[in-house]
Parts: C-alpha cells; sequence; structure tokens
C-alpha cells in the first residue's frame, strides 16, 4: 500500500521516469519514510504499553524477590531491551538498580541492553533491514547484554564504582517511591498518553530519519554498485573492528545511520561490517561515557566500553560468516 | 507555599518537563517555588529509577514522563 503511494506520488503525480537516478531516489526515500514512519509508531505504542503494565520500579522488584542463579543477567538483558531508552535516565537506573539490592553485574547487563536495543532502533531496522537482520541484532545484542554483564560481575569490580554512588546505596530511602497513577488505570485511559509519547518520540527523531533517509536514498541513486566492495571486503580482516572502533563515540544518530547503512550494504558493504558498526553507534557513545564516569572510576569504564566493543567486533566476524 | 523540583541531569526531556511546569505555575495563582535539579546526589535522594522526576513538597509525584502544561495544573491545584 505504501508502496503504491510512493510510485503514484513519484512516478504518476510528479511525473519523474521509473527507472530514473532521481525519480528511483525520491521513490526510495518517500517509501522508506512513510514506511518506517509507520513501524515507529506502532513499536513506540507497543513499548509504551509494556512499559506502562511493567515500569521499571516492578522489573526491579521482581529481580529481586528471589535468587536467579545467573538467569537474572538474561533477565536483566531483556528487561534493558524492553526498557525505553533515555541516555539521561542511564545513572538513576544504575544507582537505582543497586540500590534494590541487585548485583552490579546483573545491574551492567541491564546498562548494556538498554541502549543498545531499543524501541526506536528496532523500528527502523525492521523498516530499512527486514525481520530476520533485526532479531539477529536484537537477540545478538541482549546475548551481548547478557555475557558481558555476567563476566563483568565475576570480577568483582564493585570498587570501581565511585565511592558517592554507594554511600547513596547504602542510605536509608526518604520515602517509597509510589510513583505513577496507580496500577488501576484502563487501557482506554492509559492509550491517550501513550500514544502522545509516541508521537513526541517520532517528533523528535524526525529531523534524523529525513536525513539519514535522504542521505541513503542519493547513495542508492547515485552510487554504482559494488562501489565498496574493492575496500571494505569481508576478506579485510580489519575493515570490523575499525567500523566498531569508528561507532563507539557516536552519539545516538541511530535513526539516521542505520538507513545509511543500508544503503551502503546494498552497494556492496559487508552486512556484518555494518551490524556491527550500528551496534557501536547505538550502544556505545562518547556522551555516554561521560554520564557514566559520574558513577564509574576510569578503569570500570574502560573495561565497561573495552569488553562490549570486543563482543560487538566478534559478533560482526560472525555476522559476516554467516550472513 | 509550593516547593516543585524538577530532577533532570539536563536532557532535552527534562528541559521540557522544566518548561512545561513553569508555563504551569504561571498560568496558576498561588505561591510557587520551582526548583531543577542537576546534582545526580541529590536526585537520587529520591528514589528515582528514571529521570526527569517531579517532587512537590518533597514528595515524589512522577518519573519518566514530561507531563503536559494542563496535567502539571491539575496536579499543583491540589
Amino acid at each position: 500500500m505504501i508502496k503504491n503511494f510512493a510510485d503514484w506520488l513519484i512516478f504518476g503525480l510528479i511525473g519523474l521516469h521509473e527507472g530514473s537516478q532521481l525519480g528511483e531516489a525520491l521513490n526510495f526515500f518517500v517509501y522508506d519514510t512513510l514506511k518506517i514512519i509507520v513501524l515507529l509508531f506502532a513499536m513506540t505504542v507497543l513499548m509504551g504499553f509494556v512499559n506502562s503494565y511493567f515500569p521499571v520500579e516492578k522489573v526491579r522488584s521482581f529481580l529481586t524477590q528471589r535468587k536467579w542463579y545467573g538467569a537474572d543477567h538474561l533477565l536483566a538483558s531483556i528487561f534493558g531491551a524492553a526498557t525505553p531508552f533515555c541516555s539521561c535516565s542511564s545513572i538513576p537506573l544504575f544507582i537505582g538498580l543497586l540500590k534494590g539490592g541487585i548485583p552490579l553485574g546483573v545491574t551492567l547487563s541491564f546498562l548494556i541492553t538498554s541502549p543498545l536495543v531499543n524501541e526506536v532502533a528496532v523500528a527502523i531496522f525492521i523498516g530499512v533491514f527486514g525481520w530476520k537482520v533485526t532479531l539477529i541484532y536484537a537477540v545478538s545484542g541482549m546475548i551481548v547484554g547478557t555475557l558481558v554483564g555476567f563476566g563483568l560481575g565475576k570480577m568483582r569490580l564493585e570498587a570501581h564504582v565511585e565511592d558517592w554512588v554507594w554511600k547513596t546505596v547504602g542510605k536509608n530511602p526518604i520515602q517509597v517511591a509510589e510513583v505513577g497513577e496507580g496500577t488501576s488505570l484502563s487501557v482506554i485511559d492509559r492509550t491517550p498518553g501513550i500514544f502522545k509519547d509516541a508521537l513526541d518520540i517520532i517528533k523528535g527523531i524526525l529531523p534524523y530519519l529525513f536525513i539519514g533517509i535522504g542521505l541513503g536514498a542519493a547513495i542508492h541513486g547515485f552510487v554504482p554498485n559494488g562501489f565498496f566492495e574493492a575496500w571494505i571486503s569481508p576478506e579485510n580482516p580489519f575493515a570490523v573492528p575499525v567500523a566498531v572502533i569508528l561507532g563507539v563515540p557516536m552519539y545516538a544518530n541511530a535513526t539516521g545511520v542505520i538507513p545509511i547503512l543500508q544503503a551502503l550494504v546494498a552497494k556492496g558493504i559487508p552486512l556484518g561490517t555494518a551490524l556491527a558498526f550500528s551496534m557501536a553507534v547505538v550502544g556505545l557513545s562518547l556522551p555516554e561515557a561521560t554520564l557514566l564516569r559520574k558513577v564509574m572510576k576510569p578503569r570500570l569504564i574502560l573495561l565497561f566500553f573495552g569488553s562490549i566493543s570486543v563482543s560487538i567486533v566478534f559478533l560482526g566476524y560472525i555476522f559476516n560468516l554467516v550472513l | 507555599m509550593k516547593t516543585i523540583k524538577v530532577l533532570g541531569p539536563g536532557c532535552t526531556k527534562c528541559k521540557n518537563l522544566e518548561k512545561n511546569v513553569r508555563d504551569a505555575v504561571a498560568g496558576l495563582l498561588g505561591d510557587f517555588e520551582v526548583q531543577k535539579i542537576d546534582s545526580l546526589e541529590e536526585m537520587m535522594k529520591y528514589n528515582i529509577l528514571s529521570s526527569p522526576a517531579l517532587v512537590i513538597d518533597e514528595k515524589l509525584v512522577a518519573t519518566g514522563k514530561v507531563l503536559s502544561v494542563s496535567e502539571l495544573m491539575d496536579l499543583l491545584k491540589k
């Protein structure tokens, strides 16, 4: 349906020729933008409902209810993926989970997938790469979260969390956070707020989406097929680490980056390398590191970013082998 | 006098909430003091798990969401 609309608009109404570079690029732009906006809306609304019924406060009490013997890393990873990500929430989340008695390693598992697998990135991934690649991205993101959190947890790094955090964690709560409008709200009561939040999220990322899809469309229309194969082939062993190193400091322009990546993949960049790059861009960033620096000492930051980056590089190699 | 604290380290959502709070206060009769809390240590005293958060007279009323001006006015009238 969206495809028909894009065809009608570009080739019919505007009258560009099918097969012409400009026509194909514009058609791609209109089709992709509309498709992704629809997906974004569906995804943010879905996660809005999940979060409304299962807010992070409930996640915390769920994780502390019983002993999990390691399964809590996996659970924390999944919950982290299901929680809407806002970089400004990282710190409260980190301290809040520790405060609830959740071990450092499990908290880190949550902190890894929270940005890495988020509803916006997933919606855009489905839009540009399809379900299969999205599933691979999301599942491997959660595996990274589980394993890296587990590994760092075993290393007993508590001393590398800033001292003031432990002081805060140790203090008695001023009050029990009885947040929100209670659990008695009906679906109908919740819906307007959730729709509004979804639209707000989409509004905020729309400019980046336009730029990303615009550049992607330009690449689709004007860059010759196989253009990149010469220098960034799957056989080049440095391509994946270089992509990850470039991606780590870049900040959450995931919205813009993923459509560009898809265009690059279409022109010959290996999918695994592109996936590793997008994980590095979405999951880690310099602003995130500066934020986390307030609660983690340099050694823990380095270990945290280092082990995630190394895992992503490994994933990139595996993707290139199997995809 | 009601003391309203907006807790948030400075992301867009936090700024939006602060702006909405100030707009809501401007549209209401009464004595309000609006504070923006940037300090993480101060913020964590309220046991929040996500930001921005809103505290009215030392009571945590909302976390992780940007309340609209009208929602805030309703809250503040109480």
